[in-house]
């Protein structure tokens, strides 16, 4: 067992330190680190959000010119989707995965190593450009032709290089997660066996691996353009700036749910331990999954329902569109029965459970109303979006994060957060995240645009009330990392299982969980012990 | 016999990536499949790029109002406008526009006419025999010509459509001239 121990012969000094986190292929300490750059991104990014409401408190351009504020919101837009919500994702996946399913390590773990070590230099040179002479990429996260290739700041070839960059490490850390759950599970893990957050990733990461490589070919098209006479967004030369959108949102449409996949699987983790009952209908649940991956792929063209497509195509796209909300009433339904009549309790990681599962329905509504056509014509462009994915992103993904690493930490560190800190934080998030994005409706509604660092007077008291919600939301996160770094230090012991009602083989190791778990797979019978919980064969 | 763990999970990582390098191959074919849909189904406002022979029969039925626009791309410093902004033609009939363009810089200019029509479902019946958009045009500071439209509507123009909008973009494309295929050359006076 020699390999078990060798972590702890680590020298002093600042160089062993460096290589054993450079070097290391060890999945949970790649998992460690992702969730590091995700947290140190998560600030980053939200700095930047607080700059654009401070901005928007009142009207009038006070604080930043309109060019630094579209920097802003191309930048914080892009960090928080790349930099944020799909590295956490992945870092859970990367800690979880091989516990869930009783295996030792990541199948391909040097290449995980590599897909880990790209990014920070991808998000070194996205955020370089902040600092270099011109202007950083200011056209909007989805950076549109022309606006991005004969209008772009010389910067925007920045950021392509560095969405290149992070285009490979997550298509490598897309096949390295099937590798591992097709071929790392322990002998009697069967797929219908599996946890609902492994199923998640194992279709998240095939969504990765159909769409990732697209943005790659839209950004290399964008390169050619600026740089090599090519013409494919150009009219001029024959090409079509149309044909960008088409591109990028065939990539970004499954995008969304790459960010929102891992979050069902999370919940559907957290929401029987604390009901102490098995998650409502398993089978369902992976097959709404699944449902929703596939029609994620033709959907796209609901993002552009006002560039002057066909009306048939406006109507096919209405109606795919649509049919996504069945699979995903299917998950919420399941969800709610999990907590139908079970024995509730409410730990920090249940009551961001919980939020998530109302607040990602709000958001699933409007996002019901931006589908119906004639609607969209009024809705397009204007804060009714901003409020629509910000509702399903920050408490959807983002509280789905949170949720796990409350759930998790204790595992992993062997130590309990404080659970006082934790309810504190969770409050003041659930609360002063709908001040923040709640508002934001009735300003689309009532017609403000997205993305200008001005508005008209009538929309004054609306964004004053959201710039303040921002800032006590983003101020409220410093109390998430506070926890965090006191449980690492100062917590107090956790137990193996942590939860009363948690069933999965990541609670039947020890806490913290040892460097290297299921060195020996376990047993079959464990493995029916801990998973049949989840998924009961039916009872005639 | 098996296979080991890491062997397996070796060749699958490959063929994952096949998938993906697949999958860059596919971002790239959507630039064709996009101008193959959008052609085929006349849906994107583009004209056929390419002239089409004129014809004999007229359908004296009905008749179309046919509107020219012109618009200059980021203040391209031309003149640049259709000689009449009207005309009312019945479906095959042949007929005979020109476009004015004096180049109003100091320097040799070579332009791309780039047109779109609307509705966009009626872009696939609007003909044409001979364009100035079919190639680039260059001209001296100052100097000016008149650029003839040889055109006709499709007789299976869908009877709901009584009005068609030809818009042309003028595009400055000076020292990116194209070596344009000889099909696509249009003749001009």
């Amino acid at each position: 067992m020699s390999e078990v121990t060798h972590h702890h012969v680590q020298q002093r000094g600042f160089w062993p330190y460096a290589k054993r986190w450079m070097y290391t292929t060890n999945h949970k300490d790649i998992g460690t680190m992702y969730l590091w750059l995700s947290c140190i991104m998560f600030f980053v990014a939200g700095a930047m959000a607080l700059l654009i409401r401070a901005e928007l408190f009142e009207p009038g351009q006070r604080l930043i010119n309109p060019d630094f504020f579209n920097q802003m919101t191309t930048l914080h837009g892009l960090i928080m989707v790349f930099g944020v919500v799909m590295p956490a994702f992945v870092g859970l996946a990367n800690w979880q995965i091989p516990m869930m399913i009783g295996a030792p390590d990541m199948a391909l773990p040097r290449l995980n190593n590599w897909s880990f070590w790209i990014l920070p230099f991808a998000f070194l040179l996205l955020i370089s450009t902040l600092f270099l002479p011109g202007p950083a990429p200011n056209y909007g996260w989805t950076f549109y032709a022309p606006l991005s290739t004969k209008y772009g700041p010389p910067s925007t070839d920045f950021m392509i290089l560095s969405i290149h960059m992070m285009g490979i490490s997550s298509v490598l850390g897309a096949i390295n997660i099937i590798a591992t759950i097709l071929n790392m599970r322990a002998p009697g893990m069967t797929y219908m066996k599996m946890p609902v957050f492994v199923w998640s990733w194992l279709i998240t990461a095939f969504l990765l691996l159909g769409i990732m490589p697209v943005l790659a070919g839209a950004v290399t098209m964008m390169l050619t353009d600026r740089h090599f006479g090519t013409s494919f967004f150009d009219a001029a030369g024959g090409g079509d700036p149309l044909l960008f959108q088409h591109v990028f949102w065939f990539f970004g449409h499954p995008e969304v749910y790459v960010l929102i996949l891992p979050a069902f699987g999370v919940i559907s983790e957290v929401l029987p331990t604390f009901s102490r009952k098995p998650l409502f209908g398993y089978s369902f649940m992976v097959g709404a999954i699944i449902a929703i991956a596939g029609l994620s792929y033709i959907v796209w063209v609901h993002h552009m329902f006002t560039t002057g497509v066909p009306l048939a195509a406006q109507l096919f796209f209405m109606y795919a569109t649509m049919i996504i909300a069945v699979p995903t009433g299917i998950k919420i339904f399941n969800w709610v029965a999990t907590m139908f009549k079970g024995a509730l309790t409410f730990e920090t990681p249940m009551l961001f459970a919980i939020a998530f599962v109302f607040l990602f329905t709000l958001g699933g509504f409007s996002g019901l109303m931006l589908a119906i056509v004639p609607a969209d014509y009024q809705y397009q462009d204007t804060y009714f979006v901003v409020a629509h994915f910000h509702y399903v992103l920050v408490p959807g993904s983002i509280f789905a994060i949170m949720t796990g690493v409350y759930y998790w930490l204790p595992k992993w560190t062997g130590r309990m957060y404080s659970e006082a800190l934790g309810k504190w934080h969770f409050w003041l998030s659930v609360i002063f995240l709908n001040v923040t994005f709640f508002p934001m409706h009735f300003l689309g509604l009532a017609g403000m645009p997205r993305r200008v660092p001005d508005y008209a007077l009538q929309f004054a008291d609306f964004n004053a009330i959201a710039s303040v919600g921002a800032f006590v939301f983003g101020f409220a996160q410093l109390l998430f990392l506070f926890n965090i770094i006191w449980t690492i230090k100062k917590g107090k012991p956790a137990t193996s299982q942590v939860w009363e009602g948690a069933h999965g083989l990541e609670w039947a190791l020890p806490s913290p969980a040892p460097y290297h778990s299921w060195v020996t797979p376990p047993s079959v019978a464990l493995i029916d012990k801990e998973e049949e919980t989840k998924n009961p064969p039916l009872q005639p | 016999m098996q296979l080991s763990r890491s062997s397996r999970s070796k060749r699958l990582a490959i063929k994952l990536l096949l998938v993906a390098v697949l999958m860059f191959g596919f971002g790239y074919a959507l630039v064709p499949l996009y101008d193959v849909i959008c052609e085929n189904l006349g849906i994107n406002g583009k004209t056929d790029s390419t002239a089409s022979l004129a014809v004999a029969t007229v359908d004296t039925t009905r008749k179309i109002t046919v509107q020219f626009l012109a618009t200059n791309n980021e203040n391209l410093p031309w003149k640049f406008h259709p000689n009449q902004t009207t005309i009312e033609i019945h479906p095959g009939q042949n007929t005979r526009v020109t476009y004015y363009a004096k180049n109003e810089s100091n320097k040799t200019m070579t332009v791309q006419a780039i047109p779109s029509v609307t509705p966009g479902l009626a872009a696939k019946y609007l003909k044409k025999t001979e364009c100035f958009c079919f190639r680039q045009q260059t001209l001296a500071s100052g100097e000016e010509m008149e650029m003839p439209l040889l055109f006709h509507l499709d007789r299976d123009l869908p009877k709901n459509i009584h009005t068609v909008t030809l818009s042309y973009t003028l595009f400055d494309v000076t020292g990116k001239q194209q070596e344009v295929p000889e099909e696509r050359v249009g003749k001009i006076e």
